[in-house]
């Protein structure tokens, strides 16, 4: 068996507002349309993910949130309704969704190998989160990958941002060694927005695209921060910044998300291809990935 | 039952499921279970036409949700207790109610909204509420959001906007806040029989808390809650609310009597059923220094004043 690798590292931000913009049969909202630079330039990445060879998808999500260590999904399909429990008249959404349990055993035993408190998620009745669920239906709208969700333990919460990044370091790292084990193509999602602060009013028509701005400019400005550090392949930097970035801008990088994926890929020096920029409620979201194959990364935006 | 509250009586339960799903693991978890069931009996034996549940394990950020759809009908499982089982679940609303709560709140400066949405999310701390306290539906019941950058204005003014609800719809009510005591868990699965409160200092704090509910002060409770928030509380969220939903709700003086019906660990946190029902007599004559609030005015922006 050859050694499994990651072929693709996805900064996918999951505002549920992209699928209702989309109006796909699953969900049972209706929209008129809206943020549409990140919906194309979603769509673009999504047509690069077809042209690349790959067994699963590995996500870790903001919004199963753990606090007794770092959970697993661990049952091969989930099929229920999503119903986002902060925007429900934008996002209800059904899913029918296959997951890699083998690999995701594997990542579950290399991580508590490192000693990270882990646990697999085995109840039918679970729920899958909605950020898994949008960041994944964006990316692979066909949805005929298996997938793996990381929960994400509050470690910014009980303790510090700092602690949060060794462990989220730690955890990637593990993940990359049952990868690399398991002989697997993989795609790692790390599943948020850049700045976090919503509006906590929404417009009589959430899609209204006049209404919609970032929340303020000491926001923009940061996220411009991180995101020309993307750009510039400068991600070791972007790490030794994240407690910072994420105390000023209540970034959603709290969840560790990003630590993980860079860890998990050895912390490229190579720029990222960036795919869009814009704010939902408020929010800053960007779409980016890491390509580590030279042939095929691209300037894309 | 005072003249301007429709309120029998208030009751603080917490959101862990074990009291539910495992209450057999540990003798505490028994305990909050058999405290649960009294409670249970007296709301039966009250004329309550409604319990209405304010739950800080349902978030919202788009101002203040309140759950209005009939038939709530799932079955739900916890994000970290998984394992413990599922909590199938099936509550009668009252629509009308939830309808009459958001008008109020709006009446109240608050942005507010009623969710009525098939299969949504209803969180594990008032699922563990309805189905100890309420297991047959006997009344219907109502669900308020805890809003994530909401702090004690908003929340003192949504409170007040419960009883107006109630008064306008001419309903007697039991109120419960959902919400743990210090809420530090092991981040560790244990092995349930060695449960206990997470640090000694935790569990200082909460028997001064628990003293205070006992004594029926309320008000003084919601006058400590910032010191309460940064003593014990896990820094999830901007304040710690529940005490300023209920006091305010309520009426915001001493005048209860107060009954711990068990004090227990739940996976570290510090787990209370506690109820509160309004008397005569006062405890105490404090004056406060935190001002009081009717009508919510939104954020007060200071950062573009002074440099004109
Ligand atoms: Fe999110």
């Amino acid at each position: 068996m050859s050694k499994g690798e990651i072929v693709l590292g996805c900064l996918a931000p999951h505002p549920p507002h992209l699928v209702y913009a989309e109006n796909p049969p699953q969900n049972e909202a209706f929209s008129e349309g809206g943020w549409e630079t990140l919906r194309w330039g979603y769509a673009k990445l999504a047509r690069k993910l077809k042209t690349i060879d790959y067994d699963a998808i590995v996500i870790f999500t903001p919004h199963w949130q753990t606090y007794i260590g770092t959970h697993f999904l661990g049952l091969p399909e989930f099929k229920s309704k999503s119903v986002d429990p902060v925007f429900p008249n934008l996002f209800r959404y059904n899913y029918d969704l296959k997951v890699d349990v083998e690999l995701a055993e594997a990542m579950h035993e290399e991580t508590a190998k490192s000693g990270i408190i882990t646990k697999m998620m085995r109840n039918p009745d679970f729920r899958v989160d909605y950020g898994t669920i949008t960041s994944c239906h964006l990316l692979n709208p066909s949805w005929d990958k298996p997938i793996v969700t990381i929960s994400s333990n509050r470690n910014s919460h009980y303790y510090s941002n700092e602690v949060m990044i060794e462990q989220a370091k730690a955890l990637g790292e593990a993940c990359m060694r049952a990868i690399e084990k398991s002989g697997k193509k993989v795609v790692l999602v790390s599943s948020h927005s850049l700045s976090h602060r919503h509006f906590v009013t929404e417009a009589p028509l959430p899609e209204d695209m006049s209404r919609e701005h970032i929340y303020n400019h000491s926001q923009y400005v940061w996220d411009m921060k991180i995101i020309d550090m993307f750009r510039n392949g400068q991600m070791q930097e972007v790490v030794d910044i994240m407690p910072e970035y994420t105390e000023q801008t209540i970034a959603e990088t709290e969840a560790g998300g990003l630590i993980w994926m860079m860890a998990a890929m050895g912390v490229p020096s190579y720029p990222a291809e960036i795919y869009g920029y814009q704010s939902v409620i408020g929010t800053g979201n960007c779409i980016a990935c890491w390509d580590p194959n030279n042939e095929t990364r691209e300037l894309v935006l | 039952m005072s003249e301007d509250s429709q309120i029998l009586f208030g009751l603080y339960v917490p959101p862990h499921p074990q009291p539910l799903l495992s209450p057999d693991a540990n003798p505490g978890y028994a305990n909050l279970r058999a405290a649960f069931d009294t409670c249970r009996k007296r709301i039966e034996e009250s004329d309550a036409d409604i319990i209405l549940v304010y739950s800080t394990t349902w978030p919202s950020v788009v101002g203040h949700q309140i759950q209005a759809l009939k038939e709530s009908i799932w079955t739900h499982v916890d994000d970290d207790f998984h394992y413990l089982g599922s909590m199938p679940y099936n509550f009668h609303i009252d629509t009308d109610f939830a309808y009459e709560y958001c008008s109020a709140a709006e009446k109240r400066g608050l942005h507010a909204r009623t969710v009525e949405y098939e299969g949504f999310p209803i969180d594990t701390g008032s699922v563990v509420a309805l189905s100890l306290l309420n297991p047959d539906n006997r009344i219907p019941a109502c669900i308020v959001s805890s809003n994530m950058y909401a702090n004690r204005s908003e929340t003192i003014v949504l409170g007040k906007a419960a009883n107006d609800a109630l008064i306008s719809q001419g309903k007697k009510a039991v109120i419960v806040v959902v919400s743990s005591l210090s809420n530090r868990m092991f981040t560790e699965h244990i092995d349930p029989s060695e449960d206990r409160i997470h640090s000694s200092k935790d569990n200082e704090w909460n028997e001064k808390i628990l003293e205070f509910f006992a004594d029926g002060r309320l008000e003084d409770l919601s006058q400590l809650s910032r010191e309460i928030h940064g003593q014990i509380r896990v820094q999830k969220v901007v304040a710690y609310k529940p005490a300023w939903w209920l006091a305010a709700s309520m009426g915001q003086h001493n005048n209860y009597e107060g009954e711990v019906l068990a004090y227990e660990a739940l996976h570290g946190s510090g787990g209370a059923v506690i109820q509160l029902t309004p008397s005569s007599g006062s405890f105490g004559d404090k004056e406060f220094d935190e001002d009081d609030v009717e009508y919510y005015q939104g954020d007060r922006n200071v950062l573009n004043k002074g440099n004109d």
